[in-house]
């Protein structure tokens, strides 16, 4: 429970990299695999991450409870695209070959089923690099990654303080929960909605008044030792590139330039295998 | 209290931490099978009408990317756009409402409400879905679907949760002036 962003501390060539870099390729790559729909891009994107996977030593049964998460949603997603629009597919490539139909507007076309294979494409090209950040890369390491890549420091130091407070208001929304509970306050399915509404508000509002002094404390807390004097401020948790983290940077680059000339060349973001 | 930008780094990095525990360890469930209510966005709406647009817009950014983060499918940019845009909104009326100083009533709730299901409307029936389209090409009439429907549930959490919020905190505020010398 504390540690929900599941970073797994086992040396590898992935965890050495610095978090800029991870951040930069990650940033990189799932720009890359959100804007192509080429399945021949999206496929060499789909084998890279699983062979980074492979390098990065972290097993299929550290991220299962995320890959289950994960698997729900996308099939989820492809469902509602199909209720909602069947001939989607068939719009886009502009050809129609109809397989075999399921009554009224329900057609399945070759045109639709290959659209669904880019989704699915999609997912599996940028979730393992996702995963691979969350669990290679130290939390604390995050803020100083962002504040590497060009965000304002004081940003950084609210994400930064947004990982490290996690836990603890976590902790207190389970205590204040458990209060109210033994008080008779129900939250499950038994009560109707605005009942279970009200009920929440009996949590949430000492929780939050109880932020709100925190907010106060941890603020004077700064400003005694004078945050935000100064324009820059050092990091404790950053370290310098080394060759393999520029290595990283371009190589990522490079798929990024490959996906945005497929897009020039294609004429669109779809590779047409129809037409 | 005049906020110092102190108190403002310090609100967003909390806020988005509440906003995270909330949306993604607190589930109320809904009616509707496998859906859940957002509590979440009741919260954004009071933090950003107490500290500001500057702080409802990178609550609502960090915060739900951070759940997205944690859920392992990397981010959905467009909904967490459209989260930073309703805080972003949300915070104009921190102008109108004096919330730090204790005074929340009638008319205040009013606008609260008012800039809230603007927001709403905006963010989820216009930026996530037109986003959607440009980012993943995804179906017009399933995205739009899905933001009417999402937008809806979260003007009624936040109309409940956010006005109850602003009440209490302003209540339990004491009031400028409140003091009186005794004679």
């Amino acid at each position: 429970m504390t540690n929900i962003f599941n970073y797994i501390d086992r040396p590898s060539p992935i965890h050495d990299l610095t978090g800029a870099t991870k951040l930069v390729c990650l940033l990189l790559w799932s720009f890359a695999a959100m804007m192509t729909y080429d399945t021949r891009l999206l496929v060499l994107l789909v084998v890279l991450s699983l062979i980074l996977f492979r390098v990065s030593k972290i097993r299929l049964s550290d991220v299962r409870f995320m890959l289950g998460f994960t698997a729900v949603f996308m099939v989820l997603n492809n469902l509602l695209v199909f209720l909602f629009s069947p001939q989607h597919g068939v719009e886009l490539y502009g050809t129609r070959h109809v397989l075999f139909s399921l009554g009224g507007s329900y057609v399945i076309t070759k045109e639709q089923l290959f659209y669904h294979l880019n989704l699915f494409l999609k997912y599996l090209a940028s979730i393992p690099v996702a995963l691979l950040f969350v669990c290679t890369t130290n939390p604390s390491e995050f803020a100083a990654s962002l504040n590497r890549i060009g965000v304002k420091y004081t940003v950084a130091y609210s994400v930064a303080l947004a990982l490290r407070y996690i836990p603890d208001i976590q902790r207190e929304y389970h205590e204040i929960s458990q209060a109210q509970q033994a008080r008779g306050v129900e939250m499950s399915k038994k009560e109707n909605l605005i009942r279970r509404l009200k009920s929440a508000g009996a949590i949430l509002i000492p929780l939050i008044l109880s932020s709100m002094d925190r907010i106060e404390v941890i603020s004077n807390a700064m400003e005694l030792r004078c945050f935000g004097k100064n324009k820059k401020r050092s990091w404790y948790m950053a370290r310098p590139f080394t060759k393999w983290d520029w290595l990283a940077m371009a190589g990522s680059a490079l798929l990024l330039a490959a996906a945005l000339l497929l897009n020039r060349l294609n004429g669109s973001r779809f590779w047409n295998p129809f037409a | 209290m005049k906020k110092s930008p102190v108190i403002t780094v310090v609100a967003i990095g909390i806020g988005a931490a509440l906003f995270f525990v909330l949306g993604r360890f607190v589930a109320i469930p809904s009616p509707v099978p496998n859906t859940n209510i957002a509590l979440q966005y009741g919260l954004l709406a009071f933090m950003a009408a107490l500290f500001g647009p500057v702080a409802g817009l990178l609550i609502g950014l960090i915060g739900h990317a951070l759940i997205d983060f944690s859920y392992g499918w990397g981010i959905w940019w467009s909904w967490v756009i459209a989260s930073a845009v309703f805080g972003c909104l949300m915070g104009l009326v921190s102008k109108k409402i004096r919330l730090d100083e204790g005074v929340f009533e009638k008319k205040d709730a009013l606008s609260f409400n008012l800039f809230q299901i603007v927001g709403h409307v905006i963010a989820w029936g216009l930026i996530a879905p037109v986003l959607d389209i440009v980012m993943y090409a995804e179906p017009a009439n399933k995205v739009f679907t899905q933001g009417l429907v999402g937008g809806a549930s979260n003007i009624v959490t936040t109309a409940v949760v956010g006005t109850l919020l602003c009440v209490a905190y302003a209540s339990a505020k004491p009031r400028k002036g409140s003091l009186k010398e005794e004679k």
